[in-house]
């Protein structure tokens, strides 16, 4: 494994005006880690998530991240399109909603292979092989390639999605509320999914949500938000069953029992 | 510009009509009370600017102060304004619609040119220094010297897949153009080939990707490498872009779907040419119908030269 972490986040703060949006977050990610963010809402999880993909920039603090070449860049010290390609290319985002994730337009297999032909995959067939072999890796049937997303239930779009941003074999990918919106049973095998994948493919992954059941599944460390701080950082099952900080076993203790 | 005023000169001489029914013979005289070529000076010299600038970044979509024209928007505002401010005294201009010189659209913008800027007007292509067109290239293969100005009605290829002008304009200056290609996996998923059938996407010098109006594809292989110079308007989306000459202009497709122009299984009827854009025409009432040329010049040009038809 490398020496250096693959994402360093340090004293990362993004203020909107006065009001703030998260403050002096640090931590560091490894290779093949799950890190889970969780937190009320408005406590700042959706904010940190933006600012480590690069969608927002923060207002103070900074983010090195360890490139596919070894080289360790500052992601807002990259020029605008460096910072594009990696988006596309080393990093994936799933998003709460697949609708904001996908082109409802086009087909399963158009959106499944448009990273590819963004990164300059100009051959339909192999376009097409691949995508048939993410679709099929993600549990969705192969015969469905031609459909449009919007005749897929949630659950299924949901899977499309990540089959989109695991087709360029992302090293880490940042998902929001990544089972939000999805019934027991389908977030069930969902979570399922995203772990075997996270397992055999390596990938490091940030998980934002606010269902501890979800990062208890999927995470090896935690982060609990409140108020845009981190109140508690630690080994997962460490911070869920022997919480320290008040809010953390505020959280805890309220997960309604089976 | 010209000698005041006379009614005379206001009632339409006989001489621009006959100007513009014989081929560049006398020269029509220019209508008093319009500066030379409708447009004023210092809004063609504007536009002369943005065309420079397009011919300098081939393919590169210059923004221009449109002007309001005496006609509609879509009818090809862009193109007039381009051709007023290359079109010299000296100069003779052919304008084509769907390839045929003799279209409302077409008769309407010759006049228009030759009662304001009194140039002499052609229907041959091969005497025309000026060609204003919609829709078409002449089948006649250009010359150097010569520029072809196309009317263009949204001049943005990535507006397909992307809303957001200024996100368009970032795809273009970062070379984002993967989405493209997404366009033709779609087609080629859903009907087996490449459908585009009109205003096919080409890049032009290997860098911008463009649309080229809504020529047929059949005409993109004479953008590549023309000895002319080709420019493009768009008046209502005010944009000037341009193809130099002798530039590559490549269209899009992938590796197993390769670029192809249409094929008619058959000839023109009237002048039994196979190598050009065909047009089907229904010619009576019981159905009966004909393929022939749709660049009227070329046809009479054959038919003048001897070849017929099967009708």
């Amino acid at each position: 494994m490398t020496e250096t972490p693959l994402l360093q986040a340090t004293a990362l703060t993004r203020m909107y005006g006065k009001r703030v949006g998260c403050r002096d977050v640090s931590f560091d990610l490894w290779p093949g880690e799950v890190l889970g963010v969780v937190g009320e809402s408005g406590s700042g999880k959706t904010t940190l998530l933006n600012c480590l993909s690069a969608q927002l920039e923060p207002s103070g603090g900074e983010i090195l991240y360890t490139r596919r070449d070894g080289r360790q860049v500052d992601i807002f010290a990259l020029s605008e399109g460096e910072r594009r390609l990696l988006l596309r290319t080393e990093w994936g985002l799933v998003r709460q909603n697949p609708r904001d994730g996908l082109r409802m337009a086009v087909s399963a297999g158009a959106n499944v292979g448009e990273r590819l032909m963004a990164v300059g995959a100009r051959h339909y067939g192999d376009i097409r092989g691949q995508a048939r072999h993410w679709l099929t890796e993600l549990e969705i049937d192969a015969e469905r390639i031609d459909d449009l997303p919007r005749n897929f239930s949630g659950g299924m779009q949901q899977r499309l999605q990540i089959a989109r941003n695991l087709v360029t074999s992302p090293r880490l990918v940042f998902m929001d509320e990544p089972t939000g919106g999805l019934d027991v049973s389908v977030q069930a095998r969902l979570l399922d999914l995203i772990r075997r994948l996270t397992r055999d493919l390596g990938l490091a992954c940030i998980i934002v949500t606010h269902d501890l059941g979800v990062v208890r599944m999927l995470s090896h460390r935690l982060l609990v938000m409140r108020g845009g701080e981190v109140v508690e950082a630690g080994l997962t099952d460490q911070v869920l069953d022997d919480p320290q900080h008040p809010y953390s076993q505020m959280l805890v203790s309220s997960i309604l029992p089976v | 510009m010209n000698a005041p005023t006379s009614a005379k000169s206001l009632a339409m001489p006989a001489e621009t009509k006959s100007a513009e029914t014989k081929p560049a013979e006398a020269k029509p005289r220019q209508e008093a009370g319009y500066n030379y070529a409708y447009l004023d000076e210092q809004t063609k010299r504007s536009i002369r600017r943005a065309l420079l600038k397009a011919v300098a970044i081939p393919g590169y979509q210059v923004p221009f102060g449109s002007r309001e024209m005496p006609m509609p928007y879509g009818w090809g505002t862009g193109g007039v304004q381009v051709t007023a401010s290359v079109l010299g005294p000296d100069d003779t201009l052919k304008v084509i619609d769907q390839g045929a010189d003799d279209t409302t659209n077409a008769v309407s913008i010759r006049r228009f040119f030759a009662k304001t800027a009194g140039v002499k007007t052609t229907t041959r292509t091969e005497e025309a220094s000026v060609i204003q067109t919609r829709h078409r290239i002449p089948e006649t293969p250009l010359k150097a010297g010569q520029i072809v100005v196309f009317q263009v009605p949204i001049p943005e290829p990535l507006r397909w897949l992307e809303a957001s002008e200024a996100e368009t304009r970032k795809m273009h200056a970062l070379e984002e153009y993967g989405v493209m290609h997404v366009k033709l996996y779609e087609d080629v998923a859903r009907f087996g080939r490449i459908s585009v059938a009109y205003d096919y996407p080409v890049k032009v010098d290997g860098r911008y990707i463009m649309r080229p109006s809504p020529i047929p594809k059949f005409d993109n292989p004479k953008l590549d490498r023309s000895p002319a110079l080709m420019l493009f308007g768009a008046g209502r989306e005010q944009r000037i872009y341009a193809v130099p000459p002798y530039t590559e202009v490549r269209s899009l497709d992938f590796e197993d779907h390769p670029f192809e122009v249409e094929s008619w299984p058959r000839c023109c009827a009237l002048c039994g040419a196979k190598d050009s854009f065909l047009d089907e025409i229904i010619v009576d009432d019981q159905g009966g119908r004909q393929f022939v040329c749709s660049d009227t010049d070329y046809c009479e040009a054959r038919r003048a030269a001897g070849h017929r038809g099967p009708a």
